[in-house]
């Protein structure tokens, strides 16, 4: 920090209605015994009659943190011990300790933003602070490589161009959150990695990532990593399951996120870049590629970006962070271990009865009809079928609780040869009723746009402590 | 003029490549075990590895992981490289 002169300091600007109705009291100042020192920010000239240091390029008053001018500071031994901010007759007073200071003066007058909050001002500054703690690698290109094929040649896409990191976009994007680039946000499986907030946000700016976007995606990469959700295994896999990211509370809205019409597919911009920033950390970071430790068979196109914002607005539900124990204002991510959407279209129910046999009959045949217990899945619900609820009164508690009866399932239906087919639970299940999902193996969240008599069935991958269990994080700063 | 990104990944070492442990000449007197990592049927194909090693005197002792989506418990891989000269894993369904 710039070395703070003692006596009276005070910050100005020219362009303060403000700073110029104190300019009289600071020549008056200026001419006592105490030594005054004036830094003006945006004139060097001004005040007239003053010996001003030059602070245009806002060394001091970043260094003080200033949000007002004029600020009037008392400094002894370097160190500040008294502040005001824009013009209090009485303030002013105690500060320089002339009882006669402002005589003319009105009793108080408010002061004028200091340039350092000037948003394009702020920001650079913050770029230029964080600059010198990125510690990654550096990777110089040739003079000749054109630097979006220079990322796929590394390695570092998942098939898409990216945005080549360069660090005065990672520094950017580092401003989005308060957290340290050298803290650490979670081990990134396979390779085990400790993964820093800046090597995430590396991967954000590559994804398409705003900096106000980083939060969730720490919040992703946090619970994805998680012994619970079990993103190695999932990985793994040879199944279609890739990590889908709910985002639940204001940061939401707060981002720009689509929660409505065409909430799962492609054009939001939030939703697209922060699912994809959490893959391309997997990827990256973690080591997880396909035809390595990805084994998937066929894969989904969810496994470049998944993410999408639950409409709690239009919801009759509590959403669904604060069904797993968070409150409604706050921010969350939930992951899911998730295959893709798959439609139910049920357009002539009108009573909540038949349109949860319509959700249960779909249900059933998640990963297989003859299948019970050993996948999750999520019910995305869309407005037009929530309506049928919202009518008849139906809690999600309720609707919960008549799908897990309509999904019990005679034994008998799904042995081994039962209708034909050899898939199915050996013979000794025939006498037996067992539930399509385990026990909070179902979650129900409310999206989509208003028109459309249609809900979506996500399947899950091999559940709880089996396989993968769905993981709430909250969302930082 | 040429670009400077930042490397978006784990930065990991070189990774020095393993030599698989040396074979064992013959099993005889060795104690091997066979991990059923716990996929549907991979006990079927290791009780017959079984029937065909204990046919030829050889000791045997099995072991499962809890579940075939994680890595096993690092308690298990101790067991088994303390008790073990040879050890078979059932991957498959």
């Amino acid at each position: 920090m710039a070395e703070l002169p003692d006596g009276l300091v005070a910050i100005v600007k020219r362009d303060c209605p403000t700073c110029n109705l104190v300019a009289p009291v600071l020549a008056t100042l200026a001419a006592d015994s105490v030594p005054l020192t004036v830094y003006s920010q945006d004139d060097p000239t001004f005040p007239d009659g003053v010996r001003v240091v030059d602070d245009r390029n806002l060394q001091m008053s970043f260094a003080l943190d200033l949000d007002t001018v004029p600020t009037l500071l008392c400094v002894s031994g370097g160190r500040e011990v008294a502040r005001t901010v824009g013009w209090s007759r009485d303030a002013w007073r105690d500060i320089t300790g002339r009882a006669d200071l402002g005589e003319t003066l009105p009793e108080h007058r408010p002061g004028c933003g200091s340039r350092t909050q000037d948003p394009a001002i702020a920001e650079a500054h913050a770029v230029a602070t964080l600059l010198p703690k990125l510690h990654s690698r550096r990777v110089e290109l040739g003079e000749e490589e054109d630097d979006a094929e220079a990322c796929f040649e590394r390695g570092w896409s998942d098939g898409l161009p990216v945005v080549p990191p360069t660090p005065a976009r990672v520094a950017r994007m580092l401003t989005g959150t308060t957290r340290a680039p050298d803290e650490v946000v979670a081990v990134v499986p396979p390779d085990l990695v400790e993964c820093t907030v800046e090597k995430v946000a590396i991967n954000a700016v590559m994804a398409g990532c705003r900096p106000e976007y980083l939060p969730v995606v720490l919040a992703s990469v946090e619970a994805a990593c998680t012994d619970e959700f079990n993103m190695h295994g999932l990985l793994a896999t040879t199944w279609f399951s890739g990590p889908l990211v709910v985002v639940n509370g204001p940061i939401a809205r707060a981002v720009g996120m689509n929660s409505g019409v065409n909430a799962m597919g492609q054009g939001n911009r939030a939703n697209a870049a922060i699912g994809r920033a959490l893959q391309l950390v997997v990827r990256n970071v973690g080591g997880g590629r396909p035809g390595e430790i990805d084994r998937s068979t066929l894969g989904q196109p969810g496994k470049y970006t998944f993410c999408f914002a639950e409409d709690e607005a239009g919801s009759p539900w509590e959403p669904l962070h604060v069904e797993r124990g968070f409150a409604k204002s706050a921010s969350t991510v939930t992951l899911f271990a998730a295959e893709g959407p798959r439609g139910i279209i049920d357009q002539l129910s009108r009573t909540p009865e038949s349109l949860a046999r319509s959700f249960a009959a779909c249900l059933r045949a998640t990963t297989h009809p003859k299948l019970v217990l050993a996948f999750d899945a999520m019910l995305v619900v869309s407005p037009e079928h929530a309506r049928v609820f919202r009518d008849a009164g139906w809690t999600k508690a309720r609707l919960h609780e008549e799908l897990g009866s309509l999904l019990q399932i005679d034994g008998s239906e799904i042995v081994h040869g039962a209708g034909g087919i050899a898939e199915g639970l050996p013979e000794a299940f025939a006498g037996s009723t067992l539930p399509k999902f385990r026990d909070g193996g179902l979650l129900i969240v409310h999206a989509g746009g208003g028109a459309g008599l249609f809900s979506a069935i996500i399947g899950g991958w091999a559940s709880g402590s089996l396989g993968s269990e769905a993981v709430t994080v909250g969302v930082g700063t | 003029m040429k670009s400077v990104l930042l490397d978006p990944t784990g930065e990991l070492a070189a990774t020095t490549t393993v030599a698989p442990s040396p074979r064992p000449p013959s099993l005889d007197g060795k104690v091997v075990g066979l991990l059923d990592i716990s996929k549907a049927r991979g006990n079927v194909f290791l009780d017959r590895i079984e029937e065909h090693l204990v046919g030829r005197g050889v000791t045997v002792r099995r072991f499962a992981k809890p579940t075939f989506t994680k890595v096993a418990p690092i308690d298990l891989r101790h067991e088994i490289t303390t008790q073990c000269d040879v050890v078979i894993e059932a991957l498959a369904d």
